[in-house]
């Protein structure tokens, strides 16, 4: 049954990752993203890690691809009349994808198939949530910090960015 | 019966559980909408919907009530919704025109899937214990409440893009807009309730359970009574983004008729119309049902008077099925009057302005949900460093 379940989800989410990348509409793009972050939060609840798989549906798929949505829809984005890549690109990527589809082949080859090898199961006191609090406070603290004070300098320098200030009588 | 029932493949009892679930969930959501009706009738003193009878049940004697009732209004516009041609206007997206209202759908209904209606006394091991009465038992109770039914705007965005015309537009972009700003108070407001609950020390747990169980002190004590009463602000928070979360008046603006027509949903008829219609009720129901449970002690009846308690008194602690009923059916009470409360708020106060309700949000919810998120901190940990 966690076989199966897994397969759905990871051909799911592979699915939609390549949708996203695929579509011609921006919009259908970005609820592809929103089919793919579901996807992955069912991965997450397969492993037992539910708190991850809800805050992962809460802040991506929640809000941040509602955000997508609406600046695309705001901005009305539509494809470019560019194409996307020369003669040149194609055969360069093409070249390279095969390139490296040969190494994979050749490198597993040598290795021998692994196996599926069993992970040895999860320490239960990770799972629960106070724990994983307890880690964030102490253990990740210098981590959670730098990445706040990162967003919030992002989202000083959005408004800076967007914003036009003539003179310092501006910005009171 | 009950044996045959336990003995069924664990998946065929869950789709079971979750049907039954379902079944309750729709016809309720029907049902508020015929409410909705009568209050609005019985608020502006006029009868509201009282004519719809069907011909052969007009003759027999009695019936005369419940048609001033609008019982069977309810069967008629159920009828009308589901057989009335279902025009799909030539200047709209097709497929994410139709996609919309499924999609509106399945948030709504599965919200409810880990949300406790009631609870038993059940033996285990020599021990009573307080089983609750829900789906889907997950540690992370609200979380998952608040994440499913985040996902609640896209049917609108989607709904109001696909339609390709301007009110439609307009209405989804406030709607995602309003949604993601009330989010944040919401999910603030809720923060000192489970800061009381989880102490230090302890597992920690976000699960809805434990919430209703703080509240179930015999008597009235200060720290195990209902929590509208020790933390108001909370619950007030709480409240307010609840209405603008649900889209209800004073906060509609996706819909908006006054000036979007009939916002997101202005190019949508019959079926698909009244699925949006029936998930709004949906979230209400569920949204409803959350409050219930955080700030007025769930299934318990009084304040001071748990339902153990009760069901000590009425001999029905051994007797399962009884005690659950009793629950359910007082939770749903309680549901039951807060959804007239909607209703009351809907009909009684005039629509907010979009930018009244973007200041409301910003600069009035989201500093009162913070500042009330301090003062409970630091309250708890003195509370707790004395004790």
């Amino acid at each position: 049954m966690p076989d199966l379940l897994f397969n759905l989800f990871a051909v799911f989410t592979v699915a939609c990752a390549l949708g996203v990348v695929f579509n011609r509409n921006a919009i259908a793009s970005a609820l592809c993203l929103l089919l793919c972050l579901v996807g992955v939060a069912g991965l997450f609840a397969l492993l037992d890690a539910m708190l991850l798989a809800f805050v992962l549906v809460f802040v991506y798929a929640g809000a941040v691809v509602a955000l997508f949505l609406f600046i695309i829809m705001l901005l009305d984005a539509q494809g470019g009349t560019r194409r996307a890549f020369g003669k040149l690109a194609v055969a360069a990527g093409a070249l390279a994808a095969g390139l490296l589809a040969t190494g994979v082949i050749l490198l597993s080859g040598s290795l021998g198939p692994a196996g599926s090898v069993p992970l040895p199961p999860p320490d239960p006191s990770l799972l629960n949530l106070g724990e994983t609090a307890e880690l964030l406070f102490t253990l990740y603290l210098l981590p959670v910090e730098v990445v706040g004070f990162l967003l919030l300098i992002a989202m000083l320098g959005v408004i800076v960015l967007s914003k036009r200030f003539a003179g310092l009588e501006d910005i009171k | 019966m009950a044996d045959f029932y336990f003995h069924l493949p664990a998946l065929l009892r869950f789709v079971l559980q979750g049907t039954a679930v379902i079944l309750v969930l729709f016809p309720l959501a029907a049902a508020c909408s015929m409410a909705e009706r009568k209050i609005s009738a019985w608020m502006q003193n006029r009868p509201g919907p009282n004519r719809t009878i069907a011909p052969f049940l007009a003759w027999i004697p009695g019936m005369g009530v419940l048609k001033r009732l609008g019982l069977f209004q309810l069967a008629a516009d159920g009828g009308k919704f589901t057989f009335k041609e279902d025009p799909v206007p030539g200047h709209v997206n097709k497929f994410y025109f139709i996609l919309a209202p499924i999609i509106s759908m399945i948030p709504a209904l599965t919200t409810v899937a880990v949300v406790p209606f009631g609870a038993y006394v059940t033996v285990i091991e020599g021990q009573q214990v307080l089983m609750p009465i829900m789906l889907a038992q997950v540690d992370v109770g609200l979380l998952a409440v608040f994440a499913v039914s985040s996902l609640g705007v896209y049917s609108i965005i989607l709904a109001g893009w696909a339609s390709n015309s301007k009110y439609p537009f307009l209405g989804s972009v406030r709607a995602s807009a309003q949604l993601i700003s009330y989010e944040l108070s919401m999910t603030l407001s809720v923060l000192p309730v489970f800061l009381w609950i989880n102490a230090p020390g302890g597992a920690g747990t976000l699960s809805l359970l434990e919430v209703v169980q703080m509240q179930s002190g015999v008597g009235l004590q200060w720290d195990s009574v209902w929590f509208v009463f020790t933390m108001p602000v909370s619950a007030f928070v709480f409240l307010v983004a609840l209405f603008a979360e649900t889209n209800r008046q004073p906060f509609d603006m996706p819909e908006s008729e006054a000036d979007l027509v009939g916002g997101f949903h202005t190019e949508y008829g019959a079926f698909k119309w009244s699925l949006f219609f029936v998930a709004e009720y949906c979230h209400m129901i569920v949204g409803s049902g959350v409050f219930v449970l955080l700030f007025l002690g769930g299934w318990n009846p009084l304040p001071g008077l748990p339902l153990h308690l009760l069901a000590d008194w009425m001999h029905i602690m051994d007797k399962p099925l009884l005690m659950g009923l009793l629950g359910i059916g007082i939770f749903l009470g309680k549901v039951a009057a807060f959804i007239f409360f909607f209703m009351w708020v809907r009909w009684t106060l005039p629509r907010f302005r979009y930018d009244q309700v973007m200041a409301i949000g910003w600069k009035k919810l989201l500093p009162l949900a913070i500042a009330n998120l301090i003062f409970y901190a630091l309250a708890i940990a003195w509370i707790e460093t004395k004790a």
